[in-house]
């Protein structure tokens, strides 16, 4: 007998909930990033997933071309992402979130 | 073609009106045309006036029964319960009036032409305006005779009054060094608020009218039945409706013709140019209150004897002998004229009260042709005078003292120098003293005759044998003294040798002036040929519309006896003048009846007083009244009241604005404010800046929105 | 109880002890490699579900490229000794709370649905498959172009920000 879906999906939920944790409470920059790739596996695991129990039948492979699009996504967010946090550092010599605070009113 | 000449009666006042409004609007500065416009108005006037008069003479008969003259309605005005109904209407009466009226008019306008010094350096300065007035005058007058009801005869009076009232103070800025002297402003409106009282009592008679009768047309209030209603219904106490609206219209009459007591104004209207003491004091508008009476008789005879005609009688009657001897002690030309005037007015009124219709119409239609001829003719003597009186200044060139040229003491010898304006004077005169065969003797001779025969075979209408005596005596001691002023007047002004420098050098008058004189000298020549008893025209044309009218007149006979006593008396007044004055001219400006008469001559020459006593007893204390009302108006009542509430609204407002203003309104205004910016305050915590609070915010919603839905399934 | 329900059990366990690791640890090194930690056991997970492909992938890009990336930019941020320096702000204990609410309402979510279970087995030439479907016209063409775009975006985009001025 296969691993039931609902077990994937737990899983996923709580690897989810683990990197939105991360991303709400970590001061340091790239942290936050890290949870927020974690918060993107998460969605992969919960794709695949889907297809293997529900589409993998039919012989389409949507789900993985979904993944792979979001794995490439990632990938550009997390360069970008990486990007600006050298560029506020080597303006604000900081990667504390609580810094860059200019759109305090 | 009678209808149609008929149904065109009402431009009669039109077109001197007209001539007003284009004088007044557009002329003005051009006085040549100014003048024609003028004429050319009273001409119009005069033409269709005569043909209506004509007309009106052949076809006498068929004007009459049944209709009262022949009456055009223009307007209906509805007012409440009953109809206002305005128009004219031409009646023998209205005929006789459009005869005399507008044809003097002619007269006096062209005299004017040369009076006020057109074409010379001396022209005067408001010209034009002169022409607008005597044509609005004109309208007036006019308009008075052609009137079928009370309405707009009410209005026409009061035109000529305020005509009377600009034209009295034409030369409104002349001053004189006496201030006893009254002035031109002061005697327009002396002249204006006299006539007013007789005014308001004429319009309290015609409102007391219209409360009984309910209509203000003339036929409608003459009607048999109106007259007999108003005749047996009593207003109060013994006093019937007829009777009592009777005496209140005679008053207007009384204001308006310048009888006692309300005669104060006529003399010293002569402040203003002679062409209208001409015209407005002597002619027309003075013998509008005749023609007042006239026109209402009716009511006068309404009630058989009653009081209303022995009050006409009386007044007429005193005033006639009255006036006649103010006239004695005038030295200004134009006043003895005045007197004259009023004491001719006399003579016609009391005619009226004793019942002598006839008599009375025929008098005014030939005092109007010889009392103008007699102040235009003054008018020439006093602009002769004052001529000669800036030729010789020129000469001597002496101090300008105030030289009077009224005053006929400084005037004598003029006949030979203005032969046109003396004659046409002396013919003037023989017609007012009565002489065979001029006008006055036949107008004259038939109020006394009428008189005579009232107290000696019973009087018409109910009229006492008392009252017609009186009257027929009063009138016969002034024919005399008529005679004796105007002789005297004569021989002081054109007898003798000048007294004066300027009189040396009077010269005659332009033809402008002196021709309306010569034709108005005819006039009063054969005019009177148409009163003689035998054939008397006049009682054919008026004593038929009297007849319809319900009354009976008598014809008048020729009674030698009458006419021989007036004769007489009028010949022994020009004597006796002929004997003081014009034996011995005067050489020296001193009358010699002031030695004779004494005091007696310096109560006639002050005119009894009577100016004198009205200040003192009238006005004053009118003026006193009105200076305590002002007093107590502005000092404890409309000040203190006025200051109130001044003060109130300050108060006010100042209480409003700590109670109001500043709590609610300023309150909600800031309030607004200031919850803003707390709100703002508030919600600024939110912006933190800080990009994890707002992700935490957002994850909590996601929470919320899955939570509600499990909860909800 | 399977092989793949016990091989299921620890790859989960690590993932979940990997991730745990990276939002606790306040040095960020060790944060990083227990991210790579937990890739590697997502990489094992896509296996057990028969995503071959994808596990291979997601160790190539997430292991070998983001997470070297993520070592290299705490390398060039040298905060990461700092004592004085905290790893968590001042709302953690209201992410933690709603972290784990969220989970709780997600579970209970999830246990209440009931789920399809696997017919029949995955195609054997997925890869085939899945180049086919990645350039097929009719198929994911259009969004493989349009990832591919998102890179060369990316990449220039972080070449300009991170370049030294």
């Amino acid at each position: 007998m296969q691993v039931p879906l609902s077990w994937y999906l737990i899983v996923a939920a709580a690897l989810f909930c683990i990197g939105l944790y991360g991303a709400l409470s970590r001061r340091n920059a790239i942290g936050i990033l890290m949870g927020v790739e974690l918060m993107l596996n998460a969605v992969n695991i919960n794709l695949l997933a889907f297809w293997r129990h529900v589409e993998a039948a039919e012989g389409t492979l949507s789900g993985q071309v979904f993944a792979i699009i979001v794995i490439t996504v990632a990938a550009a967010e997390a360069a970008v992402g990486l990007a600006l946090v050298i560029a506020v550092y080597r303006n604000r010599r900081t990667v504390d979130v609580e810094d860059v605070d200019l759109m305090k009113l | 073609m009678t209808e149609f000449f008929f149904n065109l009666t009402w431009l009669i006042p039109l077109t001197p009106l007209a001539a007003f409004a284009i004088i007044v609007l557009w002329t003005n500065r051009n006085r040549l045309l100014s003048t024609w416009v003028a004429w050319i108005g009273i001409g119009l006037a005069w033409i269709l006036g005569w043909i209506v008069f004509f007309l009106s003479w052949k076809n006498f008969p068929e004007l009459t029964p049944p209709e009262f003259g022949h009456p055009v309605s223009l307007y209906a005005i509805p007012t409440g319960s009953t109809v206002l109904k305005l128009g004219f209407q031409v009646d023998t009466l209205t005929g006789l009036m459009l005869f005399m009226v507008p044809f003097v008019c002619l007269m006096i306008f062209i005299y004017s032409k040369g009076y006020m010094n057109y074409g010379t350096a001396e022209v005067d300065s408001r010209y034009s305006r002169f022409f607008a007035y005597i044509s609005l005058f004109a309208c007036g007058m006019l308009g008075l005779v052609v009137s079928d009801n009370f309405v707009t005869l009410l209005v026409f009076w009061e035109i000529m009054g305020l005509c009377s009232y600009l034209l009295i103070g034409f030369w409104f800025d002349k001053s004189y060094a006496d201030p006893k002297r009254i002035t031109p402003k002061q005697a327009g409106l002396k002249a204006f608020l006299t006539t007013r009282i007789g005014d308001v009592i004429m319009l309290a008679g015609i409102l007391l009218l219209y409360s009984q009768t309910g209509t203000l047309t003339f036929r409608e209030v003459f009607s048999e039945e109106t007259l007999h209603t108003l005749a047996t219904t009593y207003a109060f106490a013994g006093v019937p409706w007829a009777t009592l609206v009777a005496i209140l219209i005679f008053g207007g009459a009384v204001g308006k013709s310048a009888q006692f007591p309300l005669h104060v104004w006529l003399p010293d209207a002569m402040e203003g140019p002679t062409p209208v003491s001409a015209l407005i004091h002597a002619a027309t508008m003075v013998s509008a209150g005749v023609y007042l009476v006239a026109r209402t008789f009716p009511l006068f005879t309404a009630v058989h004897g009653g009081t209303q005609l022995a009050v006409v009688a009386f007044i007429g009657a005193f005033t006639a002998l009255f006036a006649s001897t103010i006239a004695v002690a005038q030295n200004d030309i134009k006043r003895v004229l005045a007197y004259s005037t009023i004491s001719q007015l006399g003579y016609m009124i009391a005619a009226l009260g004793i019942g002598a219709y006839v008599a009375a119409v025929f008098h005014l239609i030939a005092h109007a042709f010889f009392k103008a001829l007699l102040f235009l003719g003054s008018g020439s003597v006093i602009h002769g005078v004052e001529h000669g009186h800036h030729h010789s200044h020129q000469e001597h060139e002496g101090q300008e003292t105030e030289f009077d040229a009224n005053d006929m003491m400084n005037m004598g010898g003029l006949l030979r120098r203005m032969p046109r304006t003396g004659w046409t004077f002396v013919i003037g005169a023989l017609a007012l003293t009565g002489i065979f065969p001029w006008a006055g003797f036949w107008s004259k001779d038939e109020i006394l005759a009428d008189a005579w025969k009232s107290f000696t075979q019973g009087g018409e209408f109910g009229v006492s044998q008392g009252w017609s005596f009186f009257v027929w005596l009063l009138l016969t001691l002034a024919a005399f003294l008529t005679a004796f002023y105007t002789g005297r007047q004569i021989f002081l002004t054109f007898a003798g040798k000048p007294r004066t420098e300027a009189a040396r050098h009077a010269p005659e008058s332009v033809g402008s002036m002196t021709w309306p004189l010569i034709i108005l000298a005819v006039f009063a020549t054969f005019l009177g040929l148409f009163g003689m008893p035998w054939a008397n025209r006049f009682f054919q044309l008026l004593g038929q519309e009297a007849t319809i009218m319900g009354e009976h007149l008598s014809h008048g006979e020729f009674n030698p006896l009458v006419a021989g006593i007036s004769t007489l008396v009028a010949l022994a007044g020009w004597l006796i003048a002929w004997f003081v004055y014009g034996r011995k001219p005067l050489v020296e400006p001193v009358d010699p009846l002031a030695k004779t008469l004494g005091p007696v001559y310096t109560l006639l020459k002050n005119k009894y007083y009577v100016d004198e006593i009205y200040k003192a007893v009238v006005i004053q204390p009118v003026i006193r009244l009105a200076e305590a009302c002002y007093a107590f108006d502005d000092k404890f009542v409309i000040d203190p009241i006025v200051d109130g509430v001044g003060r109130f609204g300050r108060w006010l407002s100042e209480w409003l604005k700590k109670a109001i203003d500043n709590p609610i309104v300023d309150g909600a205004v800031n309030g607004v404010g200031q919850v803003t910016a707390a709100f703002g305050e508030f919600m600024r915590a939110t912006q933190t800046g800080n990009v994890q609070n707002y992700l935490l915010v957002a994850a909590v919603t996601v929470l919320l929105l899955l939570a509600l839905f499990l909860v909800r399934g | 109880m399977t092989v793949s329900h016990v091989v299921f059990v620890i790859l989960s366990v690590v993932a979940l002890v990997g991730a745990a690791g990276v939002v606790i640890h306040r040095n960020l090194f060790r944060a990083a490699l227990f991210l790579v930690l937990s890739f590697v056991a997502v990489a094992g997970l896509y296996i057990l579900l028969e995503a071959e492909f994808l596990a291979m992938v997601q160790l190539l890009v997430y292991v070998g490229a983001i997470s070297i990336l993520i070592i290299f930019a705490v390398m060039l941020s040298r905060q990461m000794m700092s004592p004085k320096f905290k790893a968590r702000n001042e709302q953690w204990l209201w992410g933690l709370v709603t972290a784990l609410a969220l989970f709780a309402v997600l579970a209970v979510i999830l246990k209440s649905v009931s789920w399809p279970t696997v017919q029949s087995a995955a195609p054997t030439d997925a890869i085939a498959k899945l180049g086919q479907a990645l350039v097929s016209p009719d198929h994911y063409l259009l969004p493989f172009e349009v990832a591919s775009v998102l890179l060369l975006v990316a990449l220039v985009g972080a070449v300009i920000i991170a370049r030294e001025k």
